[in-house]
Formats: C-alpha cells, sequence, structure tokens
C-alpha cells in the first residue's frame, strides 16, 4: 500500500529543470523533468555535502550539482563517475495528466 | 469519393447463413475493430467450427485498418484500400455482424448483452474490444460543430468536407496523431497550425535532438508549430472561429481537430461490474474478472500496461485465441516501436530511452543528410532507439531489443547500420577501414577519399587536427572523425599525436571549431548545434550546455532565446548559492559610490529578511548573505525601490568596476577616476562574457584601486590615461599588459567597449583575459584594438549594440513576477491512496 501525492502537472516543472516539494516532517524533495519529459524524484540532498540537487544543471537523465558538480543519476540517485555516494529516489508515476509521488514515510514502512 | 458509397454496412440477419439449431457455443465480440476481427481471425485459423460468432459494431463499416486513416486523410489511399474483411469474409466464416448499432449493456447473471436498437443477444464467451475514446481537453468551445477527434471514418469525412472550403485549420497536440492529420490537410491545401503543450514535438517517441529535426522539417512544409502552447479556449459563434491560447494569441481555424491522447474505453465493462483500473483488467489470457468474459486491445491493461498501437494487440489476440482453443501459451506484454508515417519524413522510436545507471547512449549525426540516431545499451543489450531521417536499421535494432540479443561483438559499429556492423565480419572498427578500399570516401562534405587521407598522414600529418588542416576531411561536420582517427591508428600506430582539447567530452570539436562553425552556418539554436556538429550525446553536458548558451548569445544579439536550463544556478537565480543552499544578494553600487537611501534599503532588507550577515565585499560593495529562495523576489524588489540594481556578482559577466577618489577629492588625483569609472559601469554592465570580469580606474599611479590586477583597468596621468588588460588577482596573479595610452575620457570608454567585445567574440567560454592573452599574444591584442582604427570602432559599434539588449535589471523582471515558480515549491495538492 503507498499513498500517492499529487504534485502537479508535467508543465509545472520546467524541462531539463527541476521543482521542490516540501512535506511536514519529510526531507525536501526534488523533482526533475529531463529534455525527453520523463519525471525523477529524488531527496535534494546531494551525497557529497548536501547540495540542493534540484538546484543543477539537468543533463540527459543526470543532473549535475550546483556545488561541486558532482552528476548525481537522476534514475537511481548514484554519484556517477569516480564519485561515490547515494541519495534516495522516490517513486513517480503519472495519471491523467497529473504528476504523482509516492509518499517517503510509506516507502520507509513498507521497505 | 469512393469510399462515401461503400455506405453502411448493415447485415441482417436474414442475409446471413446461420444455421437455427447451431448449438456451438456463441462468442459475441463487442467492437468491429482492429483487435475484435484480428481475435475472430486467430480463432477460426486455430479451429474453424469451434464457436459460433457474433460482432457488435458502432461504426456502420465493414472492419477497416483504422491506422490507414491517416494516408486516407492525405490523399494517398481509399476507403477501399483499407479495409481489412469485406462483406465475404464475414458471410464465408458464417460471422453474425451488427454494424452500426453499439452495445449499451451487458448483463453477466443472464449472459446477455442489448444493443442501442433493443436486440438483445445470448453469449456464452464474450469478448470485449471497444478500444480507446479520443481524449477532449476541457476548455470551452469542445462542442462547437467544426472540432473534432482523430480517430475513426466519420472523423475523415469531416477534415475532408472541411479541407474543400479551405482555410486554416488548427491541430491541438503534436503527437503522431496529431503530425499526422496536420501532414494530410497540409497536402490537402489548408494552411494548418499545430498547437503543442509540450516544449519538443512527439515527446513521448522521441528525444530533444529528433524533435527539433522534425520539426525543423515541418516548418519547412509550411505548417506553423507552436510549442510549449496552451490552449485556452476555442472560440466562434455557432461554429468554430479559432483558438484562443493562454498568452492571448488568437489563431483563426475553420477547423480543430483535437489529437491530445486516447484513454481507454471502459465505461460498458466498469458498468457491468468488471474490475477496470486504466484499462479492463486482463491476465496472460486477456480473461476479465468474469472467466466468461474477456477483452483485448486499446481497451485493457494487462501487468499495468495499456497501449495505443497495434503491434501489442497481434500478440494479444494470438494468446486470446490459444486460451479460447485449450493452448495456454499467454500473453507477456509487448515492447513497442513507432514510426511517422508522413511521406518523405523517416522517423522511427522504440523501447525505452529513460537511461539511468550502466545505460550509454551510442548517437551518431550525421548534418548533411540530416541524419540523427540513437541507440541507447544496457548490459550489452539495446533497450532504445531513436532514428531520424534513416530508419532503414529500425527493423534491425528492435528485432534485436525484442530478443535481448548480445551486442557486444558488434558494439563498435552497431550505430552504422546492419549493413555495416555484419558486413564482411569485420567486427574491428580498425580493421573495417583498413578494409576499406582506396577510393572509398571518407569525408562526404569535403569529398575526401581514404587513399588522400592516408596519403596525407603518411606525408608527416600525425594528428587530427593536422589531417583536417592539410586534406580537409573531418573539417567540416565532423561526422568522419570516427574514420579518421581509426585511419591514423592504421597508419600510425601509438604515433598518433593527440590534438587540442576538445570543448568536452560530448563532441570531437574544440571551442575555437564550434564558435567558428556557429557563425559560418548561422546556426540558431543549441539542438541545432548538436545535431550539425554531430554531439556523441542526447543533450549534452554541464560544460557544454553553458558555453553553448553563450557563443549563441554572443553571436545573436537580441534574437537568441536565451536557455535558462543551460545556466548553472547562480546565473539562472541572479544570486550566489551559499553551501547551505541559501544565497547571497549583491546589489550594484556604481564606482563603489552609496548614498543614504540605498545604505537603509539594505538595512531594512538585513532585518526584514533576518539575514544572518552583511558585509563589504573586495569589490567595493555589499554583500547580504543567507538568503531564502522564497524570499528573493522580494528582497530584489524592495531593493529595486531604493534604486539599486542586480550587481551580477553571480554572472559569468561584468563584476566590480573599482574606482579610487581621484580628482575630486585626492590631492595627488590626476582624472576623476571616480566619475569615470560609474560611467564605465554604467556602459558595461549587465554584459554576459566568457568569464567574469572586472575593471579598476586609479587617479593616479599609486593606483589604490588595484586597476593593475584588473581584466580592464586605467591609470589616469597627468597627459591622459593608461589602458591597462588582462590582469588577475585570484588564484595565479598576473600584473596587466599596458594596452596604449589615450587622451580623453571617451577614448578610454570606447577602448574600454572594443576590448570587451574582442574577448567576448574570440575567448573560450570559461577562460578569463589573463589566460587568453597569454595564448593569444598581447601585440595580437593591440593590432586588433590600437592599430586597427576601423576595426577598433565595429568592435565597439557591435559591443554597444548586444549591450541595449542586454541592461534589463534580471532583478526587477523576477521581482515583478517572472519565473516566480523558480522560487517556489510545488504543492502538494491532494493525497490519494491506492
Ligand atoms: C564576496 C567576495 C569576497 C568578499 O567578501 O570580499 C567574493 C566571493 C567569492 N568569490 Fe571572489 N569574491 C570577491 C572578490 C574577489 C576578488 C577581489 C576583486 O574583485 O577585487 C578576487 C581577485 C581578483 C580577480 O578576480 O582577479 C576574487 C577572486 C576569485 C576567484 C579566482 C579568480 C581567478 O581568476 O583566479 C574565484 C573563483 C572563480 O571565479 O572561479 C572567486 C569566486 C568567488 C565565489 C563566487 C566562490 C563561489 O563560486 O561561490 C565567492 C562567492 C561568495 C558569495 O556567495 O557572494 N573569487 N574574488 C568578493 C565579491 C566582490 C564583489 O563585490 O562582487
Ligand atoms: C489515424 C490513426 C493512425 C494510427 N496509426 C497507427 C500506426 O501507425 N501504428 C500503430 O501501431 N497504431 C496506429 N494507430 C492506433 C491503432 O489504430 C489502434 O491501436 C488500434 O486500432 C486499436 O485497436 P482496437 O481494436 O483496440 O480499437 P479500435 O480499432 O478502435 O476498435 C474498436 C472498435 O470498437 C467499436 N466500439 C466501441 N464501443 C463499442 C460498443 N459499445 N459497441 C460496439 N462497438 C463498439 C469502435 O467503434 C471501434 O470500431 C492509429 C490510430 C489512428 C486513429
Ligand atoms: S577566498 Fe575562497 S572562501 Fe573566500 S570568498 Fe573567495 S572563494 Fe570563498
Ligand atoms: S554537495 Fe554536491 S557536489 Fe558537493
Amino acid at each position: 500500500m503507498t499513498d500517492w501525492i499529487d504534485i502537479g502537472t508535467l508543465a509545472d516543472i520546467p524541462q531539463r529543470g527541476a521543482r521542490t516539494v516540501q512535506i511536514a516532517g519529510e526531507k525536501e524533495i526534488a523533482v526533475f523533468r529531463t529534455g525527453d519529459d520523463h519525471v525523477f524524484a529524488l531527496v535534494n540532498e546531494c551525497p557529497h555535502k548536501k547540495g540542493p540537487l534540484s538546484q543543477g544543471i539537468v543533463h540527459g537523465y543526470s543532473v549535475a550539482c550546483p556545488l561541486h558538480n558532482w552528476n548525481i543519476a537522476l534514475k537511481t540517485g548514484e554519484a556517477q563517475g569516480n564519485d561515490e555516494g547515494c541519495t534516495p529516489t522516490i517513486a513517480v508515476r503519472e495519471e491523467g495528466g497529473r504528476i504523482l509521488i509516492a509518499r517517503p514515510a510509506s516507502l520507509k514502512a513498507a521497505a | 469519393m469512393d469510399f462515401q458509397n461503400n455506405g453502411p454496412e448493415t447485415a441482417s440477419e436474414e442475409q446471413l447463413f446461420v444455421p437455427s439449431e447451431d448449438v456451438r457455443e456463441h462468442l459475441v465480440v463487442v467492437g468491429n475493430g482492429m483487435a475484435g476481427c484480428r481475435a475472430v481471425e486467430e480463432l477460426l485459423a486455430r479451429d474453424k467450427h469451434r464457436y459460433r460468432v457474433t460482432i457488435f459494431g458502432a461504426e456502420p463499416y465493414v472492419n477497416y485498418n483504422r491506422i490507414m486513416l491517416s494516408p486516407v486523410l492525405a490523399g494517398e489511399k481509399s476507403f477501399d484500400d483499407i479495409i481489412i474483411n469485406s462483406r465475404d469474409w464475414y458471410s464465408d466464416n458464417n460471422i453474425e455482424l451488427i454494424a452500426g448499432d453499439p452495445v449499451t449493456a451487458i448483463d453477466r447473471a443472464a449472459k446477455t448483452v442489448t444493443s442501442q436498437s433493443g436486440r438483445t443477444v445470448g453469449y456464452d464467451k464474450l469478448l470485449i474490444a471497444t478500444g480507446s475514446d479520443p481524449f477532449i481537453i476541457p476548455v470551452p468551445g469542445k462542442d462547437l460543430p467544426g472540432v473534432i477527434s482523430f480517430r475513426d471514418m466519420k472523423d475523415v469525412d469531416t477534415m475532408l468536407a472541411a479541407a474543400d472550403k479551405g482555410g486554416n485549420a488548427v491541430v491541438i497536440g503534436g503527437g503522431l496523431l496529431g503530425l499526422e492529420a496536420a501532414h494530410g490537410l497540409t497536402l490537402r491545401g489548408m494552411k494548418v497550425t499545430v498547437v503543442h503543450l509540450m516544449d519538443s514535438l512527439m515527446e513521448r517517441q522521441l528525444d530533444e535532438a529528433a524533435a527539433w529535426l522534425l520539426k525543423s522539417a515541418l516548418e519547412g512544409r509550411g505548417q506553423t508549430i507552436l510549442t510549449g502552447a496552451n490552449t485556452e479556449e476555442i472560440y466562434g459563434d455557432g461554429k468554430v472561429e479559432g483558438v484562443r491560447l493562454k498568452d492571448g494569441t488568437e489563431i483563426p481555424a475553420s477547423l480543430v481537430v483535437m489529437a491530445v491522447g486516447i484513454r481507454p474505453s471502459t465505461a460498458l465493462a466498469r458498468e457491468a461490474g468488471l474490475e477496470v483500473n486504466r484499462g479492463i483488467k486482463v491476465d496472460d489470457h486477456m480473461v476479465t474478472s468474469d472467466p466468461d468474459v474477456l477483452a483485448v486491445g486499446e481497451c485493457v491493461e494487462h501487468d499495468g500496461n495499456v497501449y495505443g498501437l497495434v503491434a501489442p494487440l497481434w500478440d494479444m489476440c494470438r494468446s486470446l485465441a490459444d486460451g479460447l482453443t485449450d493452448r495456454h501459451t499467454g500473453y507477456r506484454g509487448s515492447v513497442t516501436s513507432t514510426k511517422l508515417k508522413v511521406a518523405g519524413l523517416d522517423v522511427f522510436s522504440a523501447g525505452d530511452f529513460s537511461g539511468g545507471e550502466g545505460c550509454e547512449d551510442i548517437v551518431l549525426r550525421d548534418a548533411s543528410r540530416g541524419v540523427y540516431k540513437r541507440v541507447v545499451v544496457k548490459d550489452d543489450r539495446i533497450v532504445g532507439a531513436v532514428l531520424y531521417g534513416d530508419t532503414v536499421d529500425g527493423g534491425w535494432y528492435f528485432d534485436m531489443l525484442k530478443k535481448q540479443e548480445d551486442v557486444a561483438e558488434i558494439r563498435d559499429l552497431l550505430i552504422f547500420g546492419q549493413a555495416f556492423a555484419s558486413g564482411g565480419g569485420a567486427l574491428d572498427p580498425k580493421a573495417a577501414v583498413a578494409a576499406l578500399s582506396d577510393d572509398a570516401e571518407v569525408c562526404g562534405c569535403n569529398g575526401v577519399s581514404k587513399g588522400q587521407v592516408v596519403a596525407c598522414i603518411e606525408a608527416g600529418n600525425c594528428s587530427l587536427d593536422a589531417v583536417r588542416a592539410t586534406c580537409k576531411a573531418s573539417a567540416s561536420c565532423g561526422s568522419c572523425t570516427g574514420l579518421v582517427e581509426n585511419l591514423l591508428a592504421v597508419v600510425l600506430g601509438d604515433d598518433v599525436q593527440s590534438g587540442p582539447k576538445t570543448l568536452c567530452k560530448c563532441t570531437s570539436f574544440t571551442h575555437d571549431d564550434v564558435r567558428r562553425e556557429i557563425v559560418a552556418q548561422n546556426m540558431r539554436s543549441i539542438p541545432e548545434v548538436m545535431q550539425l556538429l554531430h554531439w556523441s550525446t542526447p543533450d549534452g553536458c554541464s560544460s557544454c550546455r553553458p558555453a553553448l548558451n553563450y557563443y549563441l548569445l554572443c553571436a545573436l544579439p537580441g534574437e537568441y532565446q536565451d536557455d535558462q536550463q543551460s545556466r548553472f544556478v547562480n546565473e539562472r537565480m541572479h544570486a550566489n548559492i551559499q553551501k547551505d543552499g541559501t544565497y547571497s544578494v549583491v546589489p550594484r553600487m556604481w564606482g563603489g559610490l552609496t548614498n543614504p537611501r540605498e545604505l537603509r534599503a539594505i538595512a531594512d532588507v538585513v532585518e526584514k529578511y533576518d539575514a544572518p550577515m552583511v558585509k563589504v565585499t573586495g569589490g567595493q560593495r555589499l554583500d547580504i548573505f543567507g538568503i531564502k529562495k522564497e524570499d528573493l523576489p522580494a528582497v530584489w524588489a524592495d531593493l529595486n525601490a531604493a534604486g539599486m540594481v542586480s550587481g551580477h556578482a553571480y554572472g559569468k559577466s561584468l563584476r566590480t568596476v573599482k574606482t579610487c577618489v581621484g580628482s575630486e577629492w585626492c590631492r595627488f588625483g590626476t582624472q576623476d577616476s571616480t566619475g569615470l569609472g560609474v560611467k564605465i559601469e554604467r556602459m558595461t554592465w549587465g554584459s554576459w562574457m566568457p568569464h567574469k570580469f572586472k575593471i579598476a580606474a586609479s587617479g593616479c599611479p599609486r593606483n589604490c584601486a588595484e586597476a593593475t590586477i584588473k581584466d580592464f583597468g586605467v591609470v589616469c596621468v597627468d597627459s591622459g590615461y593608461e589602458l591597462h588588460v588582462g590582469g588577475n588577482g585570484g588564484i595565479h596573479v598576473r600584473a596587466t599588459d599596458l594596452l596604449c595610452k589615450v587622451t580623453t575620457e571617451q577614448e578610454a570608454m570606447d577602448y574600454c567597449a572594443a576590448f570587451i567585445q574582442l574577448y567576448r567574440e574570440e575567448a573560450r567560454y570559461l577562460e578569463r583575459t589573463a589566460p587568453w592573452i597569454e595564448r593569444v599574444g598581447v601585440d595580437y591584442v593591440k593590432q586588433r584594438i590600437v592599430e586597427d582604427e576601423a576595426g577598433r570602432e565595429a568592435l565597439r559599434s557591435r559591443f554597444l549594440y548586444s549591450q541595449s539588449f542586454s541592461q534589463e535589471d534580471p532583478w526587477a523582471q523576477r521581482a515583478a513576477g517572472a519565473d516566480a515558480e523558480l522560487h517556489q515549491p510545488l504543492e502538494p495538492i491532494a493525497i490519494a491512496a491506492e
């Protein structure tokens, strides 16, 4: 059983950009939209020094962290290249043009 | 038109031979479309006599090929050409067709269906194949006459009737269906505008690069394509007269085609109490939650997936017929591929290109042929492909994708296609080029053969760059770079010299090559540069995107549409990001001068927004730290109100102009260095540059403003102004070179403008003036700025022209509400449990 949270439409997120979502009691979430309109959600914290990933440059299926330019894979949250670390990902789905993300708390409960 | 004579096809019971004592199980099919009839065909092929079959169809026709409605609209086919099963097929197989009479209810307890005309028929097995309903966006005017969808023959008839009268049509939706409708209507003589909500066409099937090529080609055919366009209203008095967009644009039209998507047609099943999610839920044998009711086609949901293409239906129908005849093979889902059916435009896409861990893109771009190919490989298996311009290998890639074939062996040649990769067993790219004949053409742009390239290498050109410079191979579009590199390796072995550094890993070109080609080929957008210069990634990386954005901005002042998403966060937010994710804000203080009003405004901001620190910077102004992203627009509005604008402390742009007190007050001052500094800052602020740029003006050689470690420095002397260039504090301190001495303030300003423009046009992105001057030599700069008077004047006026577009305060725009969403989190609006 997953709680899904409706966060808006694709058009609310800039292409090759991101928006954030704040849910009481949870870490801020970054929701990314790629150049070909896939949507991914990650905790808005770089595994390096917690840089706000939502502010980075989105290229392909990665985001370059705005603080020290680590590249993070949007699908897995994994740092790429020689860097090591991983940011938690959040499930996303689209329904009737709306974007839904899994409520992080219920994810934890399910795990 | 011939198909109109074909008329409604209602076969009454008397017309068909149905043995009255037929005791076979009765299969009733709801939906005379592609899946329903295919399922019956598959069934007949397995066991011709097992079931008695009755088919209900809402449309008044025999079974036709829906996907061919596009060629019918385009005038390439007639309705007769697209009939799949004529009346003879129904009668030959004793199938009763009840066409033009939709089923309106299913009674599962009584095992009957009832149609609109009131006919009730009993079944042993029921097959629902109702397809999809077009999605109609709920805007005012959606029900006006002249607003239609594109789903069936009736819609095509309406479009043809409208096209006969000519005029304008609007197609809402730039997906496969919308573009095919637009194409047909264009061929039929209408002036067509495509209105697409997303930023790129066919965004589900194509990546940005392919979508850009497609858009350019369609525009070349006279269509108007509006992307990122949101429909607000369809207007008209009694019938459609046009479409109004959210931004206020009005597009007159006598016909509006809505092609924004489809929804599985599930109402009938839902009312009958069958389990329905997005589609009617079925198992691997197409059986619904009722064992006697099956469903197939676009109306079903299998394993969480619904499909909108025909290929999956064929697989479903096979499993369904197997199930009905007691062979339980089972359906396992489908991978799909798409081809656009627009004559002369070859577009293919398949599988998943959502990348992720372990995914690798192989990209080939051939600008001279207008070709773009991208194959996504994961763990040595193809997982997705997008092809534009040359789709002959689409089937080959798709086949390997479906079979999950290991492509490790042919990995290096994969992108060149089947003929190359499986030709002659030459699997090593070096062996493949070695095997080419001497007269084989290597570089299509410059007509250079392999023999000529080899001769050029043997004559002592041992690097890619040397080959490019000498025999021109790979010097234009670069698509043969790989071939030339392999030839170098074949001829020289380990003696190949590596050339200058490329712009980034996405391209084999250097910064200078890219800049030159942008101007020479008059390129106008980032996707265009990537296509014409054969980028090896679909949309670049965080190194090349900001560089390309700058190069285009510099080449096309006032015309280029800045790409915010290609800018580093500071330039996107107009503030400096801090280690904790807050921002620092530095308002401009012209020449380091300030006044009580500005100081008060800064003090108020510090208090009002709880800024933890305010500091005097090394650049003679004040920096307010710790401002939250959400508060930035309000902070800027407050500073604007006191007359202050952005200080660009965040930008690859003019930073500060430091001044000293000068002749106005200082006992040594020779000229008004303060006033000059302010004038220079007013002239230069807001300009985008390859890197940050700092200026200073000192009133005498004591040089209190440190002008000799600035990018451009002025040291005033009794007889005029010494102009210094290329200084740098920072990591490697470099004192300036003296450019020249001038006598008037105006000249100092003019030389400054010309110098900045030369730097803007010729330095590489992220190269400050100091390393740039060391690279090109101060004599070169003197020759361009001091000796060439006409050249200096031209540079100066180009700078001032470009400044006429960049001196709008970005803070004021944001404070007034522009891009507000960049500062606000999304609002989670509803919580849906599942
Ligand atoms: C605020 C300030 C320090 C201060 O408190 O005085 C400052 C702060 C930063 N400097 Fe600086 N520099 C500041 C004056 C200087 C100066 C002195 C000057 O301009 O007279 C220099 C040496 C002169 C020069 O640039 O040649 C200077 C040389 C650098 C460098 C090294 C540049 C180089 O070419 O080697 C960097 C790193 C870079 O740009 O890549 C840098 C980068 C930075 C960054 C932007 C680091 C970063 O990327 O986040 C700091 C931003 C802090 C912030 O959020 O505001 N800062 N920085 C000064 C702002 C001036 C202003 O009003 O805009
Ligand atoms: C213009 C166009 C171009 C296309 N091009 C392509 C393409 O290039 N490639 C591709 O793979 N796919 C293409 N498609 C999609 C393809 O046509 C569909 O995937 C396919 O037709 C789906 O088959 P179906 O049997 O599920 O639905 P349909 O073919 O729509 O059949 C459903 C039938 O059921 C009837 N029906 C609905 N409700 C009832 C009821 N209550 N009682 C009786 N009858 C009912 C409908 O009238 C319809 O005739 C295209 C579609 C269109 C419209
Ligand atoms: S000197 Fe270093 S720490 Fe200090 S402001 Fe400049 S970049 Fe930051
Ligand atoms: S915090 Fe992201 S790279 Fe350092």
